[in-house]
């Protein structure tokens, strides 16, 4: 196996009583890329924001290691990562200051983080600008936020998380803020951006059609732990936690909360003991309750539950 | 940008013109009969009439107005009834000194609440933010004449550091008349003591009418602040890896700002109506003593003059503050608000 550029170790991430993220790993091989999936709340953010040194005041980490570049980033609260690892938001509309020039403020990122004076800089940003396809790449430079559409300001945010030569794009649900086609643009654009600069990925997303083109493999989580992981395309065509097999039964393009089965996804403060999944799982039995599901390894990937050889009953997958 | 400017001047003179006619019909309503107020008590109804025809109190309301309107422009705000001098010239003598006073002050308050308002947020709920909490609630609860006598009594009497009145050192003499601000024109004619005495004579004066206002600007870059943090491109650009001091003391304070700015400009006013005790205190030679003299003799062509005066020169602020919203925030201007 590749040596992981990012590796997630038994992370665990709480915010007072809220128990957001619980033993998570993964790893991102270098030049490889990961989705993350899930429902809302189930923490994919707090994840990509730990990983980034952003975690909200009042979070805290009981246990676990981000390490990147073989270094723990948690330790210095991502500072030695910084300009290494580019970040693509969710939000273009709300990610720039409107009152500061789109350019200026990706200059300041590589003011701080990429060596050269300003004029290096303004000449690789425009470079950059091109390699995004940005319209008129010059007169970019000059022009505020709100004068770019929803499209180009997600491009010039990929130039912003290219603008220091990281070794990692970080990217949650970067598509979600547009509209079909651009969605679709940007992607293919991301996907070749990374390939052509040999950059890892690590994704984000609600939407198993991204996930299948553009992750080699995925992670799943469900209410703060990864229920499982491995290869994409193995875990589309045969999910194995019964909360992957629900998913895509139920929802077999976007991860959204589970129509028709019941209960819901429980809330980071009442985090349910043992399996968070069990309350709703129809293969749960009392031990479900007790004990928190060991990981296993199946087949190249890792499995949250003990029972996942198990064929659901009908009605479930109904 | 030039145009947004020019939108904003043409907008504000429907505003100025309204205080005029204002003005005018005040004039005409305070004094009763304004003929027989001009006449005086003793006067025979003959005299009253002439005095009315004389005026041109006696022509149809509309073409008063007209003439009102005309004289206002043409800087004519008619004869004091006090001094018997031209109400423009005497106004025209200190408008500069309220000038002087109240940029000063405005000046103190806007370069030191905004980074008090800045420290606090960025100490939310912390000791310094309770801190500055207890001066803004204390800056607007003080009694502004008060604290124009404690600050007397503290330093001028007691400490002798600070003069006790005025606005330079009578010995002095004035320095040539350029802009009538003592703090340029002393810069102006090379004399660096008029300079520093009048800079040691507005400290006072401009702290007291400062206080009140340095609180409000304080509060509001707070909560400006506070609310701009909460943005999703702060998360980002700490992410990003901009670093902490430039992201709070530009990043993040230029938005927070665009509401400081319009409270800035809505303060003048209040610093205007509150530069009349502080005058009055300070024996400040502006127009804030001259409009109280108005009112004790019952001048009320001075006390007109001076309320459209006023507010010529509020209508002014507000623009140059509408331009600085456009400076600040690009959208402004675009918006065409
Ligand atoms: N600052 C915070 N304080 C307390 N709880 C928080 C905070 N931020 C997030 N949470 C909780 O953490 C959980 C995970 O949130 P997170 O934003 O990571 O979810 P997500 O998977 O990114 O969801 P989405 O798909 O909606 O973006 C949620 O239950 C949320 O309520
Ligand atoms: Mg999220």
């Amino acid at each position: 196996m590749i040596a992981p550029v990012l590796s997630v170790q038994r992370l665990s991430v709480r915010i007072g009583a809220a128990r957001i993220l619980d033993d998570v790993s993964l790893a991102v091989p270098a030049g490889g890329t990961l989705g993350v999936v899930g429902e809302s709340g189930c923490g994919k953010s707090t994840l990509l924001r730990a990983i980034l040194g952003i975690l909200p005041r009042g979070a805290e980490v009981p246990g676990g290691a981000v390490l990147f570049g073989g270094r723990d980033i948690l330790a210095d609260g991502g500072a030695s990562a910084r300009g290494r690892i580019g970040f693509v938001p969710q939000d273009p509309y709300l990610s720039l200051n409107p009152v500061f020039r789109a350019g200026d403020q990706i200059l300041e990122i590589m003011r701080r983080h990429a060596p050269g004076t300003r004029r290096d800089h303004r000449a690789r940003l425009v470079e950059l600008f091109r390699a995004v396809q940005l319209p008129e790449p010059e007169a970019a430079l000059a022009k505020y936020p709100h004068q770019f559409s929803g499209g180009q300001r997600q491009r010039l945010l990929i130039a912003a998380a290219l603008c220091c030569d990281p070794a990692l794009l970080v990217a949650d649900e970067p598509t979600t803020a547009l509209d079909v086609t651009t969605q679709r643009e940007i992607l293919a654009l991301l996907q070749g951006l990374a390939a052509a600069r040999g950059l890892a990925l690590l994704f984000v997303t609600h939407d198993f059609g991204v996930l299948a083109s553009l992750c080699e493999s995925v992670t799943v989580l469900y209410a703060g732990r990864v229920a499982e992981s491995g290869p994409t395309r193995d875990v589309l065509d045969d999910p194995r936690h019964p909360y992957t097999r629900m998913l895509l039964a139920c929802h077999p393009d976007r991860a959204t909360a589970l129509a028709g089965i019941p209960g819901t996804v429980p809330a980071a403060t009442a985090q349910p003991d043992g399996c968070r999944f069990h309350p709703r799982c129809p293969l749960a039995r009392g031990d479900c309750a007790l004990d928190v599901p060991q990981p296993v390894l199946h087949r190249g990937r890792v499995i949250a539950c003990p029972y996942h050889a198990e064929a659901l009953p009908e009605v479930a997958l109904a | 940008m030039a145009l947004y400017i020019l939108r904003r001047v043409l907008l504000a003179l429907p505003a100025l013109l309204g205080l005029i006619l204002l003005t005018f019909v005040l004039s005409r309503v305070i004094p009763g009969d304004p003929a027989a107020a001009l006449a005086g008590d003793a006067a025979t109804p003959a005299q009253i009439a002439a005095i009315r025809a004389q005026y041109g109190l006696d022509r149809p309301i509309l073409e008063q107005a007209v003439v009102h309107l005309r004289q206002v422009v043409t800087g004519d705000f008619g004869t004091s009834a006090f001094s018997g001098r031209p109400v423009a010239e005497e106004i025209w003598q200190r408008l500069p000194a309220t000038l002087e006073l109240t940029f000063a002050a405005l000046l103190l308050a806007t370069l030191l609440g905004i980074p008090l308002g800045l420290v606090a947020a960025l100490d939310h709920n912390g000791p310094v933010d309770h801190v500055v909490r207890l001066l803004s609630v204390g800056g607007l609860a003080i009694a502004g004449f008060w604290l124009a006598i404690m600050l007397q009594l503290v330093f001028a009497m007691d400490l002798d550091i600070l003069p006790l009145r005025g606005r330079i050192d009578v010995p002095l003499g004035l320095p040539p008349r350029v802009t009538g601000l003592l703090l340029v024109d002393s810069l102006l004619a090379g004399r660096p003591d008029m300079f520093w005495s009048a800079c040691r004579h507005v400290v006072l004066p401009a702290v007291t009418l400062a206080l009140p206002a340095l609180a409000t600007i304080a509060r509001f870059t707070r909560s400006g602040v506070l609310e701009t943090l909460q943005k999703d491109f702060v998360l980002y650009a700490r992410a990003a890896g901009y670093g902490r001091v430039r992201l709070a003391a530009i990043y993040v304070l230029r938005n927070a700002v665009t509401v400081t700015v319009t409270q800035i400009g809505l303060l003048f006013g209040a610093l205007i109506s509150g530069a009349v005790a502080v005058e009055a205190v300070f024996d400040w030679p502006g127009l804030g003593t001259y409009a109280v003299q108005a009112i004790l003799s019952a001048d009320y062509k001075a006390l007109l003059a001076v309320t459209l005066v006023v507010g010529a020169v509020y209508a002014v602020v507000n623009v140059a503050v509408d331009v600085a919203q456009a400076i600040i925030d690009p959208r402004v201007a675009e918006d065409g608000r």
